[in-house]
């Protein structure tokens, strides 16, 4: 009797603490799952990535003008940076190529990393901003006083729905060292 | 192992003596009374902090504390009063009426139940060892938003383990008392005859176990983006300082409801008891416990409507959160329907328990309020927020757990309490505790920001109000100290059956109870317990 009682514990604690191992996974599986939400759904601004192939592939749009700002922000606790956009903004036809740079440079005379995060506005319009060439999320190793332009190759998708005609990509700049 | 091992002493408590006695038993009354003393003290301790922030919005200006550290005291106040008092409060009275309830001998696994409360004072000594700390406590908040509360001092890794530990302890209390449930029934108890406080643990049990982790995971990721250069909130990486919101608060509302569906089976007992009446709609409340649980994993972005969520995802959130009143309403329905007509009397746990249907029932309403997404603009992370979640948990959770140490504290002592000072305690707190909450509804509509230390100069009045209001409840909760001292000591005899409108097992046993509840299980009739 009390053996088997102790069974009946043992069997519901086990199964319990599977769930509470599964829902520990689960939290953290959050992350990805996020991640795709957001791909699926352009929200959070998230810009997608295509090869120049694809972007061939796309067909133009010439009855379309659309007007792409670009803009920058220097992350506040960054420290010395310039970063900003070499132009402020492009007329541009949807499906066509184009490219421009930002210019940034460290003002500090120590070796430095930066990183830029790219964000873009309005979120529906974030899925058809596709970027062939792009210097986001990745480290940038500046020397001393080193300046730099960092180029930006992306093509806007014909099917970027009608109403849409002024889009913001915005970077920010974050140092990139391990604080 | 089982609670025969220690059988062979005596009939009055289990091994040692002394301070022994209390860390090494394994018994379930002992641990319940452990926890609620534990809840006691941090009480007193959240009480403390929450009397130090009302003191320094006596005025505008600062007076008594620098920014810092009344954030810290907003902060650790809530981190105390919600895993230092609600949660032990509601497991203690688990560990000493779910035995009884349901008819075994014992919780299901005791020396793990000794674990679950022992390793509760380490993680509060953990946490509150920050306030010794340079750079102070934590300051940014219960709900640790990063990247600010990754900016704080020495404090970080202390709280963040403080946290994991209070989870292991909530989450080993939450098995025991599933499997408690599942396997200690008397026979003849289906689930469906289980009295609704064993049936909202049930489903509280569940709950934490399957949020409790998802916070742990939560915390875990901050901990390596602080020291291990991960990117899982810092936008730097790569990150996004919202997803952490969006993990927090799905841990964050079933955590709501933690705080409260024991209260609701709390005052199930109470109701019926002293309205001398079967509670109206016994398997509707089980129902609408059960979907207020499911809601609960739905709803978490009205916590974060102002993040800019898109429309669909507002709207979603919005009406998701609407749909909970309709559970609760049946609850509300269900508690007004037992009293009509019943044949009331008014001890005070019963005037806990009806003090809480109609105070519950105020945040409530201000909680629909702040549903509505387009108006929650105005009042997010304002004092009417505060306002709403003060009004269910002070009145709401707090009330219920008073109420239930009132309602079964004979049977625990063998004791009535004194039935005037409970009076007493009771008109005090509830003038007082209005006279706390009800003024922030107004600066808060206002426009008065909550976790600041200063305010513009038109809030002074409601401040000054709600002050008073703190200082007096506060106070009022030390007649509750010594009436319970005085009736642990002595009194006059309590029967078995207490209340004359007592149902269920745990008032077929003498008062007081058996070290072991029911060695042998009783039979349960028909009828249903309630």
């Amino acid at each position: 009797m009390a053996g088997s009682m102790q069974q009946a514990h043992s069997k519901v604690a086990r199964k319990l603490l599977l769930l509470t191992v599964c829902m520990f996974g689960f939290g953290f599986a959050m992350v990805p799952i996020y991640d795709v939400f957001c791909d699926l759904t352009g929200l959070n601004g998230k810009t997608g990535r295509v090869s120049e192939a694809q972007s061939a592939r796309m067909g133009v749009d010439e009855n379309r003008l659309i007007t792409v700002e670009f803009v920058s922000t220097i992350n506040g606790g960054a420290g010395p940076w310039e970063f900003a956009p070499a132009q402020a903004k492009m007329q541009v036809t949807p499906g066509e190529l184009y490219t421009t740079h930002y210019r940034a440079r460290n003002l500090s005379a120590a070796e430095r990393v930066g990183r830029a995060v790219p964000s873009v506005a309005p979120a529906v319009a974030s899925r058809y901003f596709q970027k062939t060439q792009c210097f986001c999320f990745e480290k940038q190793d500046f020397a001393a006083h080193e300046a730099r332009e960092m180029p930006l190759t992306f093509v806007i998708d014909p099917r970027i729905p009608p109403g849409v005609d002024t889009v913001t990509l915005s970077y920010t700049f974050f140092n990139a060292e391990p604080a | 192992m089982s609670a025969a091992a220690d059988a062979h002493h005596d009939d009055h408590h289990g091994s040692g003596y002394g301070w022994k006695r209390w860390l090494y038993t394994t018994n379930h009354k002992d641990i319940g009374t452990l926890y609620l003393w534990f809840a006691f003290v941090m009480f007193i301790i959240g009480g403390i902090m929450a009397l130090i922030i009302r003191a320094e919005l006596w005025t505008p200006g600062m007076q008594i504390t620098d920014p810092q550290f009344f954030n810290s005291m907003t902060t650790m106040h809530a981190l105390v009063m919600i895993f230092g008092v609600v949660m032990p409060g509601f497991v203690g009275l688990a560990n000493w009426m779910v035995p009884m309830m349901v008819g075994g001998p014992d919780m299901a696994m005791p020396r793990m139940n000794n674990w679950s409360f022992w390793i509760l004072p380490f993680g509060f000594g953990i946490l509150l060892s920050t306030l010794f700390m340079e750079g102070g406590a934590p300051a940014a908040g219960w709900t640790i938003y990063p990247p600010l509360s990754l900016q704080g001092g020495d404090h970080v890794p202390f709280m963040i383990f403080a946290i994991h530990i209070l989870g292991v302890s909530s989450v080993m209390g939450a098995i025991n008392i599933i499997a408690t449930i599942l396997n200690l029934r008397a026979p003849g108890m289906t689930l469906m005859k289980m009295p609704l406080f064993v049936w909202t643990w049930l489903i509280t049990a569940y709950l934490l176990i399957a949020v409790m982790p998802v916070l742990a995971g939560a915390v875990t990721m901050l901990l390596t983006d602080r020291f291990f250069d991960t990117s899982f909130f810092s936008a730097a990486g790569g990150g996004d300082p919202v997803m952490f919101q969006h993990i927090f608060w799905f841990f964050g509302h079933p955590e709501v409801y933690i705080l409260i569906l024991p209260a609701f089976g709390i005052v199930s007992s109470i109701i019926p008891t002293f309205a001398r009446k079967h509670l109206f709609g016994y398997s509707s409340m089980v129902y609408a416990t059960a979907s207020i649980a499911f809601l609960s994993f739905i709803v978490w972005a009205h916590h974060m409507f102002t993040v800019g969520m898109p429309l669909a995802g507002e709207l979603f959130f919005m009406f998701s959160t609407m749909l909970i009143a309709v559970p609760t309403g049946v609850k509300v329905f269900n508690w007004v329907a037992t009293l009509w007509k019943g044949s009331m009397t008014f001890e005070t746990p019963m005037l806990f328990a009806l003090g809480f249907i109609i105070m519950f029932t105020i945040g409530g309403f201000s909680g629909l309020m702040l549903a509505i997404t387009p108006v929650d603009f105005q009042y997010h992370d304002t004092y009417f927020v505060v306002a709403h979640f003060h009004y269910v948990l002070v009145p709401g959770a707090i009330y219920s757990i008073i109420a239930a140490v009132y309602f079964w504290i004979p049977k625990w002592t063998g004791h009535m309490y004194d039935e005037t000072l409970g009076k007493w305690h009771f008109w005090l707190s509830t003038i007082f505790v209005n006279v706390l909450f009800f003024p922030m509804h107004f600066v808060g509509l206002a426009g008065m920001p909550r976790r600041i230390p200063d305010y513009a100069l038109q809030f002074v009045d409601f401040n000054q109000i709600a002050t008073i209001g703190a200082f007096g409840f506060g106070f009022s909760q030390l007649i509750f100290l010594y009436l319970v001292v005085k009736c642990i000591k002595g009194g006059e005899k309590a029967t078995d059956r207490v209340w004359e409108g007592a149902h269920g097992l745990e008032w077929t046993l003498s008062s007081p109870p058996p070290y072991h509840s029911f060695s042998t299980p009783p039979e349960v009739k028909a009828e249903h317990h309630i």
